[in-house]
């Protein structure tokens, strides 16, 4: 077969849903059908590879898997089923991934209908120009009312959906009719396999012993072992040891060719080299133009990572080291607090990002750590005419020397039933976010548009949002440019000295509440020690509120139970155990928690 | 060398009092006979296994040892004299009762058996608070088993005292003080209540229905409790044991002093050669065991190097006079301060520790935070 008619029985695609709309499940009944695993290997969602993100329920990491398929036409496909992660924090690597497919699976849960991410992603495909087929999924559950979802899919998306599939993946219903939409509906890929190279890469993983392993999609040309790549952004060239698909498991081949996917090794050393969004060329041959769409992602909020035990510094820079290798949207630095000692700032592209790094931190390499309260990046126009960039707060000049500061803003949709919508808008308003529109969806359901601060954001935002909704809202956003905000430095103050740890960014208006709520907050969270605390909230030189934590009195052992001395050990390690959990900052004891605490204030009070 | 020191349990109460985790059982139903001849056959296979030497202290506790008749006490005190035959000359021998099962014809089975040493559970000298706390005696029977005690010809007497009970002021403890000093006992040890689970008050805290003083209320009738007894001559010589000159527990002190004890009965905790164990709670299990010719053992373990001189400080630090540096280099062929210096500077700074000569002990602010000193030791050893 030439390339040419291999490209014409291409079919690349991705699927689309909200967090448990059914994708991962999807994904598997899929690979089953094409009989990709073996039964043996059928292990439940084989897609998604980390415990993380399946105890979460959401993907991190895409993958693409290679499949051949018979079609009821008697022709065999080959079926490139592209992997997206599904949430707002990677938009960026969705749109990649989209890019490389000529169709996407739009699974809507025929119980729970459209949610704003769902639609987010969606206009992320119709950019792309993608074929999107809707599916309905979970058809066999008693609330299922596909004929509403289906509906909703035409007046919400605008897409026509007479011919929706109605499936359900755990059941295994609609799977073949699913495959067969795919080969009739998405085109064949275009692109000149005798054009010069270029590759989308959408992304890549490091391999102990393989280097880095990049994902990528062939757009023109061939690309094969051997061969002298160039990356057009990163201008970097190396020697292309090996070419391959994954179906899934890797298969070694002699070359890709326009329309495929696949991965190539080459000896990279560094997952930062081969940027998502970069085009692969051909060294010798090279294009003239890259592939569109590359973007530099940059990290958007910021907060300190700290181990518990000092002495584990160095074990946790390895731990990020080695995250860094399979993360180019990790970053940190070196830094040092007064009050935690020596840390790190790390950067994440948003919330879930963040949670995600901590959980396998403390997991997979066993570092317990102290986090501080997540910051965004603000900008910081002093009066001497110098821009600084402010992603720690203990970092904030003096009053005196600033003449505004600036900070991000985002657009926010918010999806949320009708009924909810006062709600919501309290939470926006209360968040200090700007109205700026409301559609109704249909009858039920009302999209809000709101401006908000992402630091408000990422304060308790999308908890206050789940919990005052039942859970029924969704939301996405992205980000807008930077806007002046009145914004103040809050320090704390414990026992009279200030924890660098603790001071964080407030606007004015925010300052007193925030500071009153924080130092109840942290009085019930620190535990009694042998003398009195005072814990101080400072704008400047000024105390705005103050609380007291008083002193404990006694903490005497009872009696010996007839010799009975591992009883009494048992009670001073659990003393002990506790201790360890604190953090000595001065003179006194204070709980991890405790530096998360600023993040779990309720406004509204 | 084999231990000086012999704990004997005696699991039977005439009923179970609101506070009590120990193991206790109501007595009456219970196979009292049968498990007097199970402490004796564990006694043959406890000496069988590490022969006694001279034995310094004995102690019966409970339980109510003293809810045995007169023959089960003849027969149980038999027993450890046969097993344990070689008696120090001025050894203390005591045993717990509670006020109200001391009949004239038990104490001088007693006193006969080589009993010289009553501990009696007086509690308090408040009649509402005893029967609050599920005490059976009311106060004229504590003065009746002192007086009853005196007339058998007991010459050394303990009395238990509690504080911080529910609903119990600081007035009351300075009654029940008074009351008890006038009997004139010999030692006084002063608990304050801990609520443990599984027993009564931990339900009634649970609900939120158990009226414990404040935490202030009770740290001054401690302070209290020391000051007075020490005006009346019982000098404070652990947190919480308080005696006359000489008449210090020697039994206590085998504990304080990390020493090894023979431990017997039901749920009875040993620590000889090194090892540590704990017995089987059950009686029904206990006696099987024993029929059977087997050590009624629950679990054990060998006390590691580091393990051991924590202990040693931890108890050590109990006692007023606190722990000494030659013992401890002697015992453990390092300087305290090489073994545990990052716990002793940060605790003396803090107040908390002194030394003095060749000892350290807990300052004054130490006494009343003592588990905030000893929790430092545990993993505190960086060599």
């Amino acid at each position: 077969m030439d390339k040419r008619e291999r490209q014409a029985i291409i079919r690349n695609f991705s699927i689309i849903a909200h967090i448990d709309h059914g994708k991962s499940t999807l994904a598997d009944r899929i690979l089953e059908k094409t009989g990709a695993l073996s039964e043996r290997e059928m292990q439940d969602q084989f897609l998604d590879k980390m415990d993380l993100e399946r105890e979460r329920g959401i993907t991190i990491k895409l993958q693409s898997v290679r499949l051949p398929y018979k079609a009821k036409d008697g022709k065999e496909y080959i079926l490139n089923l592209i992997d997206t992660p599904g949430h707002v924090d990677f938009t960026y690597e969705v749109s990649r991934s989209l890019q490389a497919c000529e169709g996407a699976l739009l699974v809507v849960d025929a119980s729970q209908g459209v949610e704003a991410q769902t639609l987010a992603n969606v206009y992320l495909a119709l950019e792309n120009d993608l074929e999107i087929i809707p599916v309905i999924n979970k058809i066999d559950l008693p609330s299922a009312d596909p004929e509403r979802v289906k509906k909703e899919v035409e007046d919400v998306i605008g897409l026509d959906a007479s011919d929706a599939v109605l499936a359900s993946a755990k059941a295994g219903i609609g799977i073949e009719e699913i495959l067969e939409q795919v080969v009739e509906k998405v085109p064949a890929p275009e692109g000149d396999p005798d054009a010069p190279l270029r590759a989308l890469i959408f992304d890549s993983v490091y391999d102990p012993y393989k280097g880095v392993i990049i994902y990528m999609r062939v757009v023109d040309g061939t690309i094969k072992k051997g061969m002298r790549m160039r990356m057009m952004a990163t201008e970097k060239e190396y020697d292309i040891t090996e070419v391959g698909a994954f179906a899934p498991h890797p298969v070694i081949m002699n070359e890709l060719s326009a329309g495929e996917v696949g991965f190539v090794v080459a000896n990279i050393k560094n997952v930062r080299d081969t940027r998502v969004g970069d085009t692969i060329t051909d060294a010798n041959n090279p294009a003239d133009e890259p592939l569109p769409g590359y973007r530099r992602i940059n990290p958007m909020v910021f907060c300190g990572l700290y181990p518990v035990e000092s002495s584990e510094y160095d074990d946790l820079r390895e731990a990020l080291e080695k995250l860094e290798l399979n993360d180019a949207s990790l970053t940190y630095e070196p830094e040092t607090s007064t009050a935690l000692g020596f840390g790190f700032r790390c950067g994440f592209l948003g919330l879930l990002h963040m949670e995600i790094i901590q959980e396998r931190i403390e997991r997979e390499f066993g570092i317990p750590l102290i986090t501080t309260a997540p910051s965004v990046v603000y900008k910081v126009y002093q009066t001497d005419g110098k821009v600084l960039e402010i992603e720690n707060p203990t970092l904030m000049p003096e009053m005196q020397k600033i003449e505004r500061v600036e900070e991000p803003y985002v657009k926010a949709s918010i999806m949320v039933p009708n009924d909810y919508v006062g709600t919501v808008m309290e939470i926006c308003q209360n968040k200090r976010g700007n109205y700026l529109d409301m559609n109704y969806l249909d009858t039920n359901r009302v999209t809000l548009t709101y401006e908000l601060p992402l630091a408000e954001i990422v304060y308790d935002f999308f908890d206050q949002l789940k919990s005052s909704t039942k859970g029924y809202a969704s939301f996405d956003y992205e980000l807008i440019g930077y806007k002046a905000s009145n914004l103040v430095k809050m320090d704390i103050l414990l026992n009279g000295e200030v924890v660098d740890a603790l001071s964080f960014i407030v606007h004015r208006d925010r300052a007193y509440q925030r500071g009153r709520a924080l130092t109840e907050k942290l009085r019930k969270l620190i535990p009694r020690q042998m003398f009195e605390v005072p814990i101080q909230a400072a704008i400047g030189n000024k105390v705005i509120a103050r609380e007291t934590i008083s002193a404990m009195r006694k903490n005497v052992l009872a009696k010996c139970y007839g010799g009975d001395i591992s009883r009494k050990r048992k009670l001073l390690e659990k003393q002990k155990e506790g201790k360890k959990r604190m953090k000595a900052v001065g003179s006194v004891e204070v709980p991890q928690e405790a530096f998360m605490a600023v993040l779990k204030i309720d406004d509204s009070k | 060398m084999a231990p000086q020191a012999v704990y004997i349990h005696v699991p039977f109460c005439t009923h179970k009092c609101h506070y009590c985790d120990f193991t206790a059982y109501t007595v009456g139903g219970q196979p009292v006979d049968d498990y007097v001849s199970a402490l004796d056959k564990e006694m043959a296979l406890t000496v069988a296994d590490t022969p006694p030497g001279i034995i310094r202290s004995i102690f019966i506790g409970g339980g109510t040892p003293t809810v045995l008749t007169p023959k089960q006490m003849e027969r149980l005190l038999a027993s450890v004299r046969r097993h344990f035959p070689n008696w120090d000359e001025n050894i203390e021998f005591t045993i717990e009762a509670n006020p109200g099962t001391t009949s004239p014809e038990l104490l001088r089975v007693m006193r006969e058996g080589g009993i010289n040493r009553i501990s009696f559970g007086a509690q308090t000298f408040r009649p509402d608070l005893l029967e609050r706390i599920g005490r059976v005696h009311g106060v004229e029977e504590i003065k009746r088993g002192v007086e009853l005690a005196r007339q058998a010809g007991f010459a050394n007497l303990s009395l238990d005292l509690m504080f911080g009970l529910p609903t119990q002021t600081v007035d009351d403890m300075e009654t029940t003080l008074k009351e008890a000093v006038a009997l004139a006992p010999e030692h006084f040890s002063c608990y304050s209540l801990k609520v443990e689970e599984g027993t009564l008050f931990y339900h009634l805290q649970e609900r939120k229905e158990l009226p414990l003083p404040s935490e202030e209320a009770e740290l001054a009738m401690y302070q209290l409790t020391r000051s007075y007894l020490a005006e009346q001559g019982y000098a404070q010589y652990e947190v919480s044991n308080f005696a006359k000159p000489g008449r210090e527990s020697r039994h206590n002190r085998t504990y304080w002093l990390n020493e090894e004890y023979y431990g017997l009965g039901t749920g009875a905790h040993g620590y000889v050669r090194k090892r540590r164990h704990a017995n089987i709670k059950g009686v029904k299990e206990y006696i099987q065991r024993l029929q059977d010719n087997q050590l009624p053992i629950q679990e054990s373990y060998q006390v590691t190097h580091e393990e051991e001189m924590e202990n040693f400080m931890i108890l050590g630090l109990r006692l007023m006079e606190g722990v000494s540096r030659e013992k401890f280099s002697c015992l453990y062929g390092m300087e305290l301060e090489q073994a545990f210096g990052q716990v002793l500077t940060p605790l003396m700074n803090k107040g908390l520790l002194e030394r003095s000569g060749d000892r350290y002990r807990l300052t004054e602010k130490g006494l009343i935070f003592g588990n905030e000193v000893f929790a430092d030791f545990i993993g505190g050893i960086e060599l």
